[in-house]
């Protein structure tokens, strides 16, 4: 199965990227954009086909390396 | 002194360190990433700046991850001394020997100049040498060093005498503008800026020889 991980800097900590990307939109004329956050999305091919399992798995992965949960939140979208 | 310097493919200040620690008269062993076991007996293990692995995912993450790491945060938790520079501060970050991260900095742009440190404690090997308070001048060439740690975490830091070195005026966005801290056991240490850069007149300046020279003092015959 597949699995989508969604890694964001956890609210609170300052996303001076998402900030530049807040300004040059706002430059470009789009109004009305209060907050940008930016963050990144990693998809896996699993061969696991148990969706519970297979959530484990990757929970497990991303505590380990695909997020630093110090400063990152990551959520898990299994299909 | 017995010194390993850990190689990383993207590694780029390995040599600059192995050359200071060389002057300072260390016997130093270049231990590339594979290696899962560290020389016999080494004193000081030291993790150079560069860009291991391309700084894909985070900065260090995947280098935090390699076989010689295993090696890197047994011989840390026996009570060796470690030394991790720019990217060696950030591995360690990601190893979880030295608490807190290293994001983006605020200003977003790579800085690449000498700055103004103030040596915060001078209670550890590698600060023995400095005067309390000294103000050094110390390059730092990075994208990623603006230092993070929870509130708690920090007051911890602040307590217990951990933080080595502070900027003077902030490149970055660091926390408390902070540049450098220790472990629990003062064993090891983080910093951003390169005091491997800072050991020969050539350099413009010679403001991290103390610090070579305060470990050697510290794990000699050691």
């Amino acid at each position: 199965m597949k699995a989508k991980v969604h890694v964001m800097l956890k609210q609170g900590v300052l996303d001076p990227q998402g900030e530049a990307v807040r300004h040059a939109l706002a430059a470009l004329g789009f109004q009305g954009v209060g907050g940008v956050r930016q963050g990144k999305v990693i998809e896996l091919d699993l061969a696991e086909t148990d969706a519970k399992r297979a959530e484990t798995q990757v929970r497990a992965m991303c505590e380990k390396l695909l997020a630093n949960t110090v400063i990152e939140s990551y959520a898990i979208e299994l299909a | 002194m017995k010194a390993a310097v850990i190689v990383f493919p993207g590694s780029n200040c390995d040599r600059d360190l192995a050359v200071a620690l060389r002057a300072a008269g260390a016997d130093v062993t270049m231990v590339w990433h594979k290696d899962a076991v560290l020389p016999d007996r080494v004193d000081l293990v030291a993790v150079p700046g560069g860009f291991s692995f391309g700084d894909y995912l985070r900065c260090g993450a995947i280098a935090a991850q390699s076989p010689v790491c295993q090696g890197l945060v047994a011989h840390a938790r026996r009570g060796g001394y470690v030394l991790g520079v720019c990217n060696g501060f950030q591995v360690l970050a990601e190893t979880g020997l030295l608490p807190g991260a290293l994001m983006r900095n605020a200003g977003l742009k790579f800085v690449c100049r000498p700055v103004e440190l103030q040596v915060t404690t001078t209670d550890s090997a590698f600060t023995q040498a400095y005067r309390p308070g000294q103000r050094i001048t110390v390059p730092i060439a990075h994208h990623d060093g603006n230092y993070f740690v929870d509130a708690p975490t920090l007051e911890r830091l602040r307590g217990e005498d951990r933080i080595a070195f502070t900027y003077c005026d902030n490149p970055n966005g660091s926390v408390a503008d902070i540049a450098g801290i220790l472990s629990d056991n003062r064993r090891v240490l983080g910093m951003m800026p390169h005091p491997e850069r800072a050991v020969d007149p050539a350099h413009g300046g010679t403001d991290g020889v103390p610090m070579f020279a305060g470990l050697m003092a510290q794990l000699v015959g050691a």
